[in-house]
């Protein structure tokens, strides 16, 4: 019996520096975040104007469009070099996928200046444009700019999520689909693409969730972008809107995490499971 | 399905496949070759010179100081914190265990700035505290800490720690004996997982940071930030490159002990 306490006790100690820091730092300065959110002007209904307020609105719109466009790109780009490096092997294939993960560890920032390099105003696309149209494309300051970030930050993490789920498909499933006489892309859209659901569930939230609440890609970019991210900046740092600023912050994070969270249920266990 | 066909498609899948690794290291490839060029505009005919990393040296070192301290900070604390919480956790298994585990992953889905903004507003009054280090250290914690205690869970499950813990505990050592020489040993591969996560993700983490910092306490992400605003291309291109330069070894070394679980979930 001293022994079973003993333990229980020894498990509670193990736990407490961790519920402390925890409390003291992230479930408090929550609590506060909400509370600072409502004691605005208008009070609760800071809340209510995230989707009523025509500017904030417009925003919301924007960023969830953004985020939509960029989950959709990255799945259908990741899908086709996911699939192509899983089912084949040549020589240099090995290289291939370790270019294709390299910049998993570059924040966000740093992906803003890779933009820049490519599509700013000293930027590759723009040299070859120049030299090619005779007119110079710049779209690294913009919302194109933030589109491209977001496909780079986001790639190198799908591609890692399909090859893995490509990996553990069932072969024999499309050999009977083979043998009851179905063709390659009859195969593709009635085996293959459904097996890899739940993958293209998990993987496509976290792109869906980073794309709306990245902050350091679009900094670098441009300070003027229209999207939430960059409105609670401004509205705190520019405006000391710091009621607004929190309000917003408030709903941009219950979006992310309900987007997250539906996944999971969806897909399974998954999406946790890639962090 | 003829052969012809065959190879026109595998042709069409590797240029595609080429394409998109080509918009993913060709900036990196300018970047660095940009860091070490006389002048990038006209090109590496210019020749090729240390000159800009050496600038960076003289006006950045204490970010990369900085950076490395409040890395292993975020590391020494994170050790401490969860890898007793996930044993606790795991051995209880209870639905108190579950929902704690899911308060501390919770922000892997708050945006930074929303977790810095909370933190600036609840501590922004404690000024000796504010301006310090410790207050990012706080926010890198809060941030990574969900990484150690999932990878050192993923071990325990793997490898059934609770017979082992019985069978110690029937040979009568008692609970902190058997946690530091049977638990910790035998969770050294997700200690070790959890610990490139941690030091990576920290190294880089710019968007709670960045709220957090002041001039006086930059760290190498907000550094770059400001120098992408600020300074010269060649410069900021070579700060970039000492910044590949610390993280590339950590990213090697992740994947390669990557067997599942890859991929930290840093945002831009």
């Amino acid at each position: 019996m001293t022994q079973t306490m003993s333990l229980k006790s020894f498990l509670a100690l193990c736990l407490l520096p961790l519920a402390l820091v925890v409390t003291a730092f992230f479930l408090l300065p929550m609590a506060k975040l909400i509370a600072v959110g409502a004691s605005g002007k208008t009070g609760i209904a800071a809340y209510a104007a995230i989707v009523l307020d025509a500017r904030y609105r417009g925003t919301l719109i924007n960023t969830v469009l953004l985020a939509a466009a960029t989950t959709a790109a990255t799945l259908v780009i990741a899908t086709v070099a996911g699939l192509f490096l899983q089912r084949h092997r040549f020589p240099g294939r090995a290289v291939l996928v370790a270019l294709l993960t390299f910049p998993l560890a570059f924040p966000g920032v740093v992906v803003g200046f890779m933009i820049i390099l490519l599509a700013g105003r000293q930027g590759l696309i723009g040299e070859i444009t120049l030299r090619l149209l005779g007119e110079k494309q710049v779209w690294a300051y913009s919302i194109q700019g933030l589109f491209l970030g977001y496909l780079y930050f986001s790639i190198p993490r799908v591609i890692l999520t399909i090859m893995a789920a490509v990996e553990k498909l069932d072969p024999s499933l499309e050999e009977a689909a083979r043998a009851l006489g179905a063709g390659p892309w009859a195969v593709m859209r009635d085996v293959i693409l459904p097996a890899l659901r739940p993958a293209f569930i998990a993987s496509g939230a976290i792109a869906f969730a980073t794309a709306m609440g990245a902050f350091g890609t679009a900094f670098t970019l441009a300070t003027n972008i229209d999207v939430l991210p960059m409105l609670i900046y401004t509205e705190f740092t520019l405006s000391a809107n710091v009621a607004t600023a929190a309000a917003l912050s408030v709903g941009l994070g219950l979006v992310a995490w309900a987007i997250l969270a539906l996944a999971r249920s969806a897909a399974g266990n998954a999406v946790a499971a890639a962090g | 399905m003829s052969p012809m066909r065959d190879r026109a498609i595998f042709a069409a899948q590797l240029v595609f496949t080429l394409a998109v690794a080509a918009f993913l290291i060709v900036p990196a490839a300018l970047s660095m070759t940009a860091g070490v060029t006389v002048n990038y505009f006209r090109g590496i005919q210019s020749g090729l010179t240390l000159e800009w990393v050496s600038q960076v040296w003289e006006l950045y070192a204490d970010t990369i100081a900085r950076s490395f301290a409040i890395a292993l900070a975020t590391l020494a604390v994170t050790l401490g914190l969860g890898v007793p919480a996930a044993y606790a956790l795991y051995v209880r298994g209870d639905r108190l265990a579950r929902s704690i585990e899911e308060i501390i992953t919770l922000p892997l889905a708050i945006p930074g700035l929303a977790i810095a903004l909370a933190l600036l507003l609840t501590y922004g009054g404690f000024g000796d505290f504010r301006r310090s280090w410790l207050f990012i250290l706080a926010g890198h914690v809060i941030f990574t800490l969900p990484f150690m205690v999932r990878s050192v869970i993923a071990v325990f499950a793997a490898i059934d720690v609770r017979t082992l813990d019985e069978g110690a505990a029937s040979l009568g050592a008692s609970p902190w004996r058997r946690f530091r020489d049977v638990i910790v040993p035998n969770a050294r591969p997700g200690i070790l997982a959890g610990s490139l996560m941690v030091v990576t993700l920290s190294l880089g983490e710019f968007n709670v940071t960045w709220m957090l910092s002041t001039p006086l306490t930059k760290t190498l992400p907000v550094g770059l930030a400001d120098s992408y605003a600020s300074m010269r291309l060649e410069v900021a291109s070579a700060y970039t490159l000492v910044f590949f330069v610390m993280i590339i070894p950590l990213l090697v070394a992740m994947q390669m002990f990557a067997g599942s679980g890859h991929g930290g979930r840093s945002r831009p």
